[in-house]
């Protein structure tokens, strides 16, 4: 639904360019003085010249991205060539399919790609790549494109290259729980094969029945678990990428300990395809555990959530496997736009709710455990009320409620997602000043990983509108800078926040990062435009 | 008027079940167990009821090993007043089940007898109707919705049948089986877990019943379906008429 708004906004913007009328454009009031300001181009939307510039459609102003005049634009013989490499069904043309591979999953971004590849195993993928290389013509890795950051579909026309048909599990180790399966699968899909196995994936998050594991480790996903299971910095062995010029780096590795050399893996885990395209993963499984456990519980103010999460951790530490939290805006936003969802704790909402996941061997020690914490946790006043699950059903409904969030706020209209890290104590003062900054234009709604020190701010608006965008940004980076936050915990910055490395960021570490994609990728052809300043890129 | 609800513990409805690989049964070793959900729907209409003032009292009765008492703590804690654990070791089926029950009964004197219209393992569907026979009380079967009249001392029972629903009026005492849109059961709070710790769970044995467990059922074997064979992709129109043509035959 949202792609074809997407679609419709664009045809309007073209036809109005196409007619050249002359548009009036509303200028936003930004401080000519701030040095930010004043460091970018400054265009009001529309622009002019249609197919080398393209503004961010529904972001507006602070920086337009121009389309670098260095990359080639696709000819008849590339397709050729293609089809060649990689047969009929490797090369996608249709409108409707290049469409859907074009925008993003919020329908915020949308490229102008007019060639979608799809590589069956690691082998086509470095002929792609050294074709490309050879011709200067950019590609965006792609995976199941569910990034919420723009960093998964072109900005023009660079060549799509989807990874979505390398889905085979190549082996697993009963023993050791060593995964190892091409960059195609499905998290969901692995999530069901282990499970088989007797274990789970270290990650979970509510796009896996559509993401792909080598998107994850691209970007580095964090999701509901990564409390108990840490990043995926820790839990990939190793990986297959291939760089821009063809190269096939294979350090797939299945060893839990190898200290030879760099270890270079890391470089590509979170660089967004930037540095070469992950084709094969292997990963480091832990055994699943048969007793879990979910309570909800409501507090009535941030300083109680805090309080409980350190006595979660004390009280629950081993078995503690997750700790959520969702504010009331966040609450009612979910019961009024999600289907197949009750309020737990009813008849009112509260203040601040909080979802508490443990995950042990024993079941009734965990849950004599659990039902101890939270009747203490009652009784010292830190809790106002709970509910705890009784079986799967009443646990998956739980989860239903805080996962489903991204999608309830899709359906609300416009949102405007921010994913940062802060201290614990300074995370919700955040949310209060950003309430007092929009007014009753816009609904600020909170919620994420407490547990991670993780905050999804998500303004959600009727429609979106370059006036609040402006009384969100930069105030919301600012502010984060200020408190040593960061302005990406776990999205990546993708084309959202490449210019804004800065916030997060020491220049010397920036310059040898741009050092580092110069040496790996001199021509820029991967996944251009994103993650880092273009203003970097373009110093030789 | 007392009310008492037939609760069964019963493999979590979520579960991917595995048939044991000596075939005498399905796997329950390490396995999340939970009370079964149409049990859980027949509790929560008789809360539902005692909570409008027509029942005084809720009392969950549930029969099996010691294990049992994790699904009986359940009930406590939804706010059930009190409960009965019939302890015994094996399985029981529910020709068994429905002659404690009626043992029960003749010690407890309910007005209503709440169960789940059947369980979620053996999908027997019996235990309800057997109790009805054996009590000589009427029964609505696969209610959807029922109605209770104190004055009239009846119970009004939609029940979900093939041709659609039926409307019985039952006098009470009777029999009243749950069925899945009955009513959507509520969440154990954190208050009636606590409050569940304190509630009597009273033990007794079949043998003080004076009812003897004799099977006449035995399980030979249990194993799974055939497997379902995967879909294939096909990559065009032609392909496509071919296997219809020649694999399939049905063109």
């Amino acid at each position: 639904m949202e792609k074809w708004r997407a679609a419709d906004r664009l045809l309007k913007f073209s036809s109005r360019f196409a007619s050249g009328t002359k548009l009036t454009c509303t200028i936003i009031n930004y401080d000519h003085t701030h040095p930010l300001v004043s460091e970018c181009c400054f265009f009001p939307i529309p622009f002019y010249c249609c197919k080398s510039k393209q503004g961010k459609y529904f972001y507006s102003v602070a920086t337009t991205v121009h389309r670098n005049p260095l990359f080639s634009i696709i000819s008849p013989d590339d397709i050729s060539y293609f089809k060649t490499l990689l047969g009929e069904r490797g090369v996608v043309q249709d409108a409707l399919a290049l469409d859907a591979a074009n925008t993003d999953w919020m329908g915020k971004y949308r490229g102008s790609s007019k060639l979608l590849l799809q590589p069956k195993n690691t082998e086509e993928v470095s002929q792609i790549l050294k074709y490309c290389n050879s011709r200067c013509l950019a590609v965006v890795p792609q995976g199941g494109n569910t990034g919420l950051v723009g960093g998964s579909v072109p900005v023009f026309d660079e060549v799509i290259i989807n990874v979505g048909l390398m889905r085979n599990i190549l082996s697993f180790d009963k023993v050791s729980g060593v995964l190892v399966c091409e960059a195609g699968c499905i998290l969901e899909n692995l999530i069901s094969f282990l499970d088989d196995e007797g274990f789970i994936m270290p990650l979970d998050l509510g796009a896996k029945g559509s993401c792909q594991i080598g998107g994850n480790v691209s970007t580095n996903a964090g999701g509901l678990r990564l409390l108990r299971y840490g990043s995926l910095h820790g839990s990939v062995l190793g990986l297959e990428a291939v760089l821009a010029n063809g190269t096939v780096l294979d350090m797939l590795g299945t060893l839990r300990k190898d200290n030879t050399g760099y270890d270079l893996k890391h470089l590509f885990i979170g660089s967004e395809g930037s540095l070469g395209i992950v084709t094969k993963v292997s990963i480091l499984t832990p055994p699943k555990l048969s007793s879990v456990n979910i309570a909800f519980l409501a507090c009535e103010d941030y300083t109680s959530c805090q309080k409980l999460l350190l006595e979660a951790k004390k009280k629950l530490g081993g078995i503690l496997s997750a700790f959520e939290f969702l504010d009331s805006d966040a609450m009612s936003l979910v019961l009024k736009h999600l289907d197949g969802v009750r309020n737990p704790l009813p008849p009112s909402i509260h203040n601040f709710y909080i979802l508490i996941e443990t995950t042990g061997s024993n079941e009734t020690f965990d849950k004599e455990n659990l039902e101890a914490f939270l009747l203490h946790s009652v009784e010292s006043g830190l809790v106002a009320n709970g509910v705890l699950a009784q079986d799967i059903n009443q646990a998956s409904s739980f989860w239903h409620i805080r996962e489903g969030l991204p999608e309830a706020l899709m359906k609300a209209g416009a949102v405007y997602k921010y994913d940062l890290s802060l201290p614990l104590e300074k995370m919700y003062d955040l949310v209060e000043e950003m309430r007092v900054q929009i007014g009753p234009a816009a609904k600020v709604v909170a919620y994420g990983h407490l547990g991670d020190g993780n905050l999804h701010l998500n303004i959600s608006a009727p429609a979106y509108d370059d006036n609040i965008l402006a009384k969100i940004e930069p105030f919301v980076y600012e502010w984060t800078s200020k408190n040593r936050g960061s302005i990406s915990a776990e999205h990546g910055l993708g084309l959202m926040k490449a210019a804004k490395i800065h916030y997060s960021k020491s220049p010397e570490t920036v310059q040898v990062m741009a050092s580092i994609k110069k040496l790996l990728d001199p021509n820029g052809i991967l996944n251009p435009y994103k993650v880092l300043p273009s203003s970097l890129l373009s110093q030789n | 008027m007392k009310i008492m609800v037939a609760i069964k513990r019963v493999i979590d409805y979520a579960v991917k079940i595995r048939v044991k690989p000596d075939k005498s049964g399905v796997e329950t070793n390490n396995v999340k167990m939970s009370m079964n959900p149409f049990c859980e729907i027949a509790l929560e209409e008789a809360l539902r009821i005692k909570e409008s003032g027509l029942a005084s009292e809720v009392i969950a009765v549930s029969m099996g090993p010691t294990q049992v008492v994790d699904t009986i703590r359940t009930g406590l804690a939804m706010g059930a007043d009190r409960a009965i654990h019939v302890d015994y070791p094996g399985t029981l089926y529910p020709l068994s089940v429905a002659k404690i029950l009626k043992a029960l009964v003749e010690i407890e004197k309910p007005g209503l007898i709440f169960l789940g219209k059947q369980a979620i393992d053996d999908d027997c569907n019996q235990t309800g109707q057997m109790i009805a026979g054996l009590l000589k009380w009427p029964q609505g079967t696969f209610a959807s919705k029922v109605v209770l009249d104190k004055e009239k001392q009846t119970a009004v029972v939609d029940r979900e049948v093939d041709g659609g629903l039926e409307t019985l009026c039952l006098d009470l005492p009777a029999v009243i089986t749950a069925d899945l849109r009955l009513n959507q059961p509520r969440y154990a709070t954190l208050p009636n877990i606590m409050k569940a710790k304190s509630k009597v769970i009273k033990k007794l044995t079949p043998e003080d019943l004076k009812v003897e467990i004799k099977s006449d059922i035995e399980v030979v074997k249990v194993t799974e379906p055939p497997k379902r064979k995967a879909g294939v992709l096909v990559s065009s129109v032609d392909e496509l008429i071919d296997k219809l043509k020649n694999e399939a035959r049905v063109v």
